[in-house]
Order: structure tokens, then C-alpha cells, then sequence
């Protein structure tokens, strides 16, 4: 085992990595102290990678095995409540079985930080990028965060972990990319100095944190039964008001992650060529990331076309929705990367957005997508398809007439026989 | 006020008017009747014949609620506010001592 010397971590380093090694580089940089995982695939060589960070001595953590992703967490709750920075992470199914744990660690606000190599859900098996896992679990009290680059997961374990032990917020934290087309592939990955990321970045308060704290000389119990009249209902207010409050200090927590590293991250949305749109693209993960070469090329031809990508899900953007809303944009596509049967639309994240345009009062076209399930190709030719689609819906109000258009929703690459 | 003082040596649970008064989640310390007066939840009531009794404590050891006070010697006596009627201590009581009675209004 090759232990980094420590002229090494003084200085920034630039190493080639993949996104999974990424996201267990940021575990590490963030100083854990507990590591608690059960491998799936695509997600097990960050707990691999960070297996072999404890066991080289290069990051004082205890690592915990356990039987499954439900006791990942079940055992996470207990060292976070101890104070102890906490990580995991965890693919599709490994999320599906470890959501009743979810809510525990919403509900004990504990602020863990758990990052998702997403992949479809079985059956039939599917391991490939998708985000119906997430999507599913979108509910539990986690801020949810999507990661469309290598750097950008590194980073995002960093601002995480600030964001979520800030004394206001105290929610779990997801950072979420797409399986192999992020976790498998390569990338550099600048890793700051180990001095800068500590300043960045402090460790939790050494006597645990103020609202729940598992200490024998001060013996408490947690979590017991609250009757129908006492304050269940206002506890679960609180954690839906703390999640809308947590904007302001994810905007706080960027601008300080600029001011201390120099990358920028543009907030709970980012904005690609929008400003003059007349027809707006809303995604997120890696295909929105693509998307921007769709805009180029249709900008090229004149068209007045923009990007909007979701950066995070919880808390929604309703602030920057409203904004794209008002910006005088004629048409609007909401592509899903994950399914929600039996909802309004195919997908959940455009009858969100949805809503709020209703609630807006704009009068704007709207279609939904449902795209790349299962880790199928979406190229750049077919989000330029999609864009033209769009472009047709806004001049002539006209719907796509092909058999891909099911349930007012558009499922794209859906084998029609054509 | 704060309910997560860790020093907090409050024996009574706080009441709160408005949610902006609350702390992040509720916790609780040891202390009698956390949850509210458990006797209401009672339907059958134990009680103790002195004169069968041994004054054992068998039914001070196995009571879940710990609200049987017992001192050596004596025979034990059940805090009916807290006391949830379970039955546990009629079931292990050697000299069937204990005799569940149901409530009436």
C-alpha cells in the first residue's frame, strides 16, 4: 500500500480518476470519521477506494462492514449522532432497500453525506445510468444534489458536508451521478491542498452537535412516540422549512468554495445560453451537461435556443424556475431521466416543474420526456431533435405526431417499429 | 425552554406554543412520564393482595414501565398514572397475588 507523502498533499494535485474515485477522493479530503458500506454495482469501488484509504492509513476512519444498504445506514445513524463525520454511497436497488433508513436520518436531522452512482431499477436488471432510484427516494428530507462532472462530485463532497452541518440546515446530503457514463469513466480531478480543504471545511464541534448528541455522561433518548396532539406535525414542518431554507447558505457555501478553490458552480440551477431563449431545455446529471453542445450547434443555425440544468432537486429552484418563466421563453421541454408511473406526466421532475408554471399564471407550452432509461444512448443528434420539436411546438402549437408521444409525454427512443 | 440543552436538568417536558419555539428533533432524558400519564391507556387494572403477598419483588423486577415501587420487606404498590395495565407482573407473581380488574368509568 502506497502511502502519500505529505509534500504531496501540501500542494494541489491533479490525478486522473474515475468518478467513483472521485467521490471516495472527496470522502477523504472531507476527513470522515466513519465509513459504513455495502457494495452494488456501479457504485462499489468508491467504497473499495475508500477500503483501501483506511486500511494504508491514509484516512483515519473507522470502516464498517455490514450485511446490507439497510444497516449501511442504521449504523451511520448511530455515529452520526455520536458527532462523527459520516459517508457512504450507494447505487439503485442499494438505495431502494436502505430507505426506511433515509428517513431516520432526515428526521434525527443528522448530516450525513451519501453519494449515488444511479442505475436503473430491477427488474429486469439494469445497472446503467438512470435516476429512478433517486427520483423514488426524492422525498425522504435529503437535499439532493446532481453532479455532472468528476470534479464537480470531488467538489460537491466538500460543499456538502459545509452545507449540511451548517446549524440552520442539519439535513442529509445527496450528491448523485449517472452509473459508468460518470462512475466508470475517467477524468483529471484537481485535488486542492489538504490545509485549504481543512480551512475550507472544519471538523464538526469535538463535544457533537448541539441538538443530538449520543454522550454516556449525558444519557438521552431519541426518536420516541409523539401523540397526535403534541408536535409531530410541526417537527415535520421543520424539516420541509429548514430544506427551503437551505438555499441561502448552498448560495453562501459556493461563493466560499469559489473564493477558497476557484471554481465556480453557478447555484441550484445553471443557466446555458437562456438569457434570449424563446425555447428552454430543463434536464439534469450528464445528458443536461451534453445538452450544451445541442444549444451550440442550434445556435450556429440562428436558433434561439437554452439550457436549463437542475442542480439540485431538493430544495427545488422555484426562485430561478420563476425567473426562466418571466424571461419572455415561448417553449418549454422537462426531460426525465427516470420514470414515475402513473403520475400527471412519465416523469416526476416535469409535473414538478409544471406545477409551478401553472402557479406562475405564464402561459408558456410545456412537453415532457422521459429519456435514457436504463442507461440508453441519448446523442446529441437526439437532443438537437428534441430541441426542433420544441421549436414546432412554440411556432405552430403542434405536438409531435409520432408513436413516441404517449400519455402527453414524450418517451424518447421508444421502439416504435419505424 | 431549550428541550436539547444537553445539561438541561429539566424534569418536566416543555411546552410549546408555536413551532418557531422548537428545537431540531425531540429528545427525551429519564425522567417519570415523558410521554404523558400512561394510566389513561389502562384497561385492566392490577392489584396487590397484601395478604397473599410474599414481598418478593419479582413483579418490581419484570414491571417494563417501572412503576411498581418496591422496598424490601414490604409489599410493593403500583403508580396507577403511569401504570399501563400489561399484566406482566400478574403473570410472574409466584403466589398469584396480583388480579387483574377491569376499569370502570
Amino acid at each position: 500500500m502506497s502511502k502519500i507523502k505529505k509534500t504531496e498533499m501540501d500542494k494541489e494535485q491533479t490525478i486522473i480518476m474515475s468518478g467513483n474515485y472521485a467521490s471516495a477522493w472527496g470522502a477523504k479530503c472531507s476527513r470522515v470519521k466513519v465509513v459504513s458500506a455495502y457494495p452494488i454495482t456501479p457504485q462499489t469501488t468508491v467504497v473499495e477506494k475508500l477500503a483501501d484509504f483506511v486500511e494504508g492509513g491514509e484516512l483515519d476512519a473507522r470502516y464498517i462492514k455490514v450485511e446490507s444498504e439497510h444497516s449501511v445506514m442504521a449504523s451511520l445513524v448511530g455515529s452520526s449522532m455520536t458527532g462523527a463525520r459520516s459517508f457512504t454511497a450507494t447505487s439503485g436497488q442499494g438505495l431502494l432497500y436502505m430507505t426506511e433508513m433515509l428517513h431516520w436520518v432526515s428526521s434525527s436531522r443528522l448530516p450525513i453525506v451519501t453519494t449515488i452512482a444511479s442505475r436503473g431499477i430491477a427488474p429486469p436488471w439494469n445497472i446503467w445510468a438512470e435516476y429512478t432510484d433517486i427520483l423514488s427516494v426524492r422525498d425522504c428530507g435529503w437535499i439532493i444534489q446532481f453532479a455532472s462532472t468528476h470534479q464537480e462530485i470531488f467538489d460537491s463532497i466538500l460543499m456538502g458536508y459545509k452545507i449540511a452541518e451548517n446549524e440552520g440546515v442539519m439535513l442529509p446530503y445527496f450528491i448523485v451521478y449517472g452509473g459508468f457514463t460518470q462512475s466508470h469513466t475517467s477524468k483529471p480531478v484537481r485535488i486542492p491542498p489538504q490545509k485549504d480543504i481543512d480551512s475550507f471545511l472544519p471538523s464538526p464541534p469535538e463535544k457533537g452537535w448541539s441538538h443530538l448528541n449520543l454522550d454516556p455522561e449525558n444519557p438521552i433518548t431519541h426518536g420516541n412516540l409523539l401523540m397526535p396532539q403534541q408536535e409531530y406535525l410541526d417537527f415535520r414542518f421543520l424539516i420541509h422549512d429548514a430544506m427551503m431554507k437551505s438555499k441561502k447558505v448552498i448560495q453562501k457555501t459556493i461563493t466560499e468554495f469559489k473564493k477558497s478553490f476557484k471554481r465556480n458552480y453557478s447555484g441550484l440551477t445553471e443557466n446555458y445560453k437562456c438569457k434570449d431563449a424563446d425555447v428552454v431545455l430543463i434536464s439534469y446529471g450528464a445528458l443536461a451537461e451534453q445538452s450544451k453542445i445541442a444549444v451550440d450547434e442550434l445556435r450556429k443555425q440562428g436558433k434561439k435556443v437554452g439550457l436549463f440544468k437542475l442542480r439540485y432537486i431538493r430544495p427545488f429552484p422555484n426562485e430561478e424556475l420563476e425567473e426562466l418563466f418571466n424571461s419572455g421563453v415561448k417553449a418549454i421541454g422537462i426531460a426525465d431521466q427516470g420514470t414515475a408511473f402513473g403520475n400527471p406526466t412519465g416523469g416526476p421532475i416535469s409535473t414538478e416543474v409544471m406545477s409551478l408554471l401553472r402557479l406562475s399564471g405564464k402561459k408558456i407550452k410545456v412537453l415532457p420526456y422521459v429519456w435514457g432509461l436504463g442507461g440508453r444512448d441519448v446523442t446529441v443528434d437526439e437532443q438537437i431533435h428534441v430541441f426542433n420539436q420544441l421549436i414546432t411546438l412554440k411556432n405552430k402549437n403542434q405536438y409531435p405526431t409520432d408513436d413516441t408521444f404517449q400519455h402527453g409525454t414524450v418517451w424518447m427512443g421508444l421502439k416504435t417499429g419505424v | 425552554m431549550k428541550k436539547d440543552d444537553p445539561k438541561s436538568t429539566e424534569t418536566k417536558c416543555p411546552v410549546y406554543k408555536s413551532w418557531r419555539e422548537l428545537p431540531h428533533v425531540p429528545i427525551s432524558r429519564g425522567m417519570k412520564g415523558s410521554i404523558g400519564e400512561t394510566g389513561d391507556w389502562r384497561t385492566y387494572r392490577p392489584e396487590i393482595d397484601a395478604k397473599q403477598c410474599s414481598k418478593c419483588g419479582i413483579c418490581y423486577v419484570y414491571c417494563p414501565d417501572g412503576v411498581i415501587l418496591f422496598q424490601e420487606g414490604s409489599v410493593p404498590s403500583i403508580d396507577y398514572t403511569y401504570c399501563k395495565g400489561c399484566g406482566i407482573c400478574k403473570v410472574k407473581c409466584p403466589k398469584n397475588a396480583i388480579e387483574m380488574i377491569r376499569e370502570r368509568e
